[in-house]
């Protein structure tokens, strides 16, 4: 069914039809009508983002007394706060950022280097190994919650940056996500290498690797995306060293009224991934479409 | 399910069919290389996934609180002291709030996305960009979702603010219901919506033409079309996002914890997975091992709801 999606996507065509037998005059209104609805759509989407962003530039008596879009007094004031203020808020996204670009990096890594094998060699269990894989894909998440925790605990790290990471790196949609793209290369460019005397590794390096770029970019970008955003994980194995996501909820907790520093946190919280969405909108669009992925 | 065939072209998948994916083992090579490759993510994958999913069925056969990690054996006990009158009724009502969001979820996130797919699937100036617009806050983080939505139904905040203005009168979003329902279902749908829209298009998009020209020809108008031409051709792209929903919905929690904090007392905007956090994770002395057992009662319950679903769809196709 994916194939289907994916080959909708890549045509990207709209699919209307001239319109047959109707009248200019009432396509122009249809057009009137359509870019209206698409606009008030659009707007449903935008404004609460603007709200936010505009209250975060208002002090805490301003929030009431000012409910305009426009700020009519736009202040750094809330930023300041939590940048040198006592909560620990750079230091979580300090931690959101090592966990986000480290993991994404590791996630890619090993999951290729998996799926390479998984793809290309022949060896003993692959097949039960593999199943073994994708059958925990369909485990819901929840039941890992507590004893990934008592995990964690058992060894130590709890509220450390690699509690963060190390229960995402063993995922498996990594592995096979690459080996699907892994297997549409033609093995007639890896055997070139072959007989120039590389070994696997290399050939993984510089044959392989340097092809996947496209998958690579969708993996890292939705993988990026999941580390910055990842809520409920963090939520359960820190306590003053968090990312940013439970940060936020440990702000709301502390500051429950000052409305103007938590939007502002939020916004601290969102600009990264909407940098990385304008930049890498495609990929993401891919990812989704590709594979169904929620991350 | 083939990122090759969307990343690699139309051509490669044609290219597929000629193409070897030469498996067998290199003259020279030792036996070895492959568990080289595939090493470093297995022993991560039997730490973190293999080993807790035992782990979680051993916490629940044990007696684990607050922030230890050993305790004494007692069977079943856990579960004994789960369906007892003292916390079943209160791990019933969240699972059926949990329920009832994905009874009231999916279905609007499904219809309403279909509706926004069908929008966007005309020849326009601006599309990709209105579709990127509606897909902007599927990037965003549950914390950041959760916070705007709390504030925007916040009793100064900007929604009851300019009810006040317009009507002279708002209802408590965040403190009744169903006015605090409609707030997580609102901000659900402001953060996901654009993922099953996306999806949806790309398989409206998977349609051929031709068909809707013909259907054009005979005089079939715009729902006709819609209702003869693209919902059946869409069905195993509904079945794979109805699916997803139903499993996304059965997840909720971030919402409601950060927007109504599960009231208006007692819980009645707290789903399962909240309740179980509050269980396993809070207070002085959580108690790990309950919140294990509702865990895999609740990931049994998912299963199921799975299964049921994909063998509801295929026999219904046939």
């Amino acid at each position: 069914m994916a194939t289907a999606i994916g080959r909708g996507l890549e045509r990207d065509q709209p699919v209307e039809l001239q319109a047959v037998g109707h009248k200019p005059r009432r396509l122009l209104l249809n057009r009137i009508f359509l870019y209206a609805l698409l606009t008030l759509i659009a707007l449903f989407f935008i404004v609460p983002m603007i709200i936010v962003l505009s209250t975060s530039f208002k002090l805490q008596e301003e929030v009431f007394t000012d409910p305009g879009l426009i700020p009519r007094d736009p202040g750094l004031e809330n930023y300041q706060q939590l940048l040198s203020g006592n909560a620990p808020f750079f230091r979580w996204f300090l931690n959101s950022a090592i966990v986000a670009t480290l993991g994404t990096a590791l996630t890619v890594l090993l999951t290729s280097l998996s799926a390479y094998a998984f793809a290309r060699i022949d060896f003993r269990f692959k097949g039960v190994l593999f199943s073994l894989l994708i059958a925990t894909l369909l485990l819901p998440a929840v039941m890992f919650l507590v004893p990934q925790s008592v995990l964690i605990a058992q060894m130590g790290l709890y509220d450390q940056l690699p509690a963060f990471m190390l229960p995402h790196l063993a995922g498996v949609f990594g592995v096979f996500f690459m080996r699907q793209f892994f297997l549409g290369i033609p093995v007639e460019l890896e055997e070139a290498a072959y007989v120039d005397g590389a070994n696997r590794l290399k050939t993984f390096w510089s044959v392989i690797l340097p092809l996947a770029g496209p998958a690579i970019a969708t993996l890292s970008v939705i993988t990026f995306l999941a580390f910055w955003n990842d809520y409920l994980w963090p939520l359960v194995v820190c306590q003053q060293n968090c990312t940013l996501p439970p940060g936020l909820r440990t702000l709301q907790g502390q500051f429950t009224a000052e409305y103007g520093l938590l939007m502002a946190g939020a916004v601290v919280a969102a600009v990264p991934v909407l940098i990385v969405y304008i930049l890498a909108q495609r990929w993401i669009v891919q990812s989704v479409t590709s594979s169904g992925v929620k991350g | 399910m083939t990122a090759a065939t969307s990343t690699a072209g139309s051509a490669g998948r044609a290219r597929r069919k000629a193409v070897r994916t030469d498996v067998r083992r290199r003259i020279g090579e030792r036996r070895i290389t492959p568990y080289l490759f595939i090493a470093p993510h297995l022993i991560l994958f039997a730490i973190f996934i293999l080993y807790p999913f035992f782990l979680g069925i051993w916490i629940s056969f044990h007696r684990i609180r607050g922030f230890g990690t050993e305790g004494p054996f007692v069977g079943l006990g856990t579960y004994e002291r789960l369906f007892n009158r003292f916390n079943f009724p209160e791990f019933a009502n969240t699972l059926w709030n949990t329920i009832l969001f994905v009874g009231m979820s999916t279905p609007l996130l499904i219809v309403i996305a279909l509706f926004l797919a069908n929008l966007l699937n005309q020849r326009f100036r601006g599309r990709s960009f209105f579709r990127s617009v509606y897909f902007v806050p599927w990037t965003l983080s549950v914390a950041v979702v959760g916070l705007t939505w709390w504030w925007m139904f916040n009793g100064g905040g900007p929604i009851p603010q300019v009810l006040n203005s317009v009507f002279g009168g708002t209802p408590n979003w965040l403190g009744s219901n169903p006015w605090a329902w409609i707030t997580i279902l609102i901000a659900t749908l402001w953060w996901t919506i654009g993922f099953n829209t996306i999806i949806l298009l790309a398989g409206m998009q998977a349609i051929a033409v031709d068909l809707y020209e013909a259907a054009a020809i005979d005089g079939a108008n715009k729902w006709q079309q819609f209702r003869h031409i693209t919902l059946p051709a869409l069905r195993p792209v509904l079945l794979l996002v109805i699916t997803l929903q139903i499993i996304a919905s059965f997840q909720l929690m971030g919402q409601p914890q950060i927007i109504t904090g599960g009231d208006p007392a007692p819980n009645e905007t707290t789903p399962v997975m909240l309740h179980i956090f509050n269980v396993g994770f809070t207070g002085t002395n959580p108690d790990r091992s309950m919140a294990a057992a509702m865990a895999l009662i609740v990931a049994a319950i998912m299963l199921v709801v799975s299964v049921v679903n994909f063998r509801f769809f295929s026999s219904e196709r046939s």
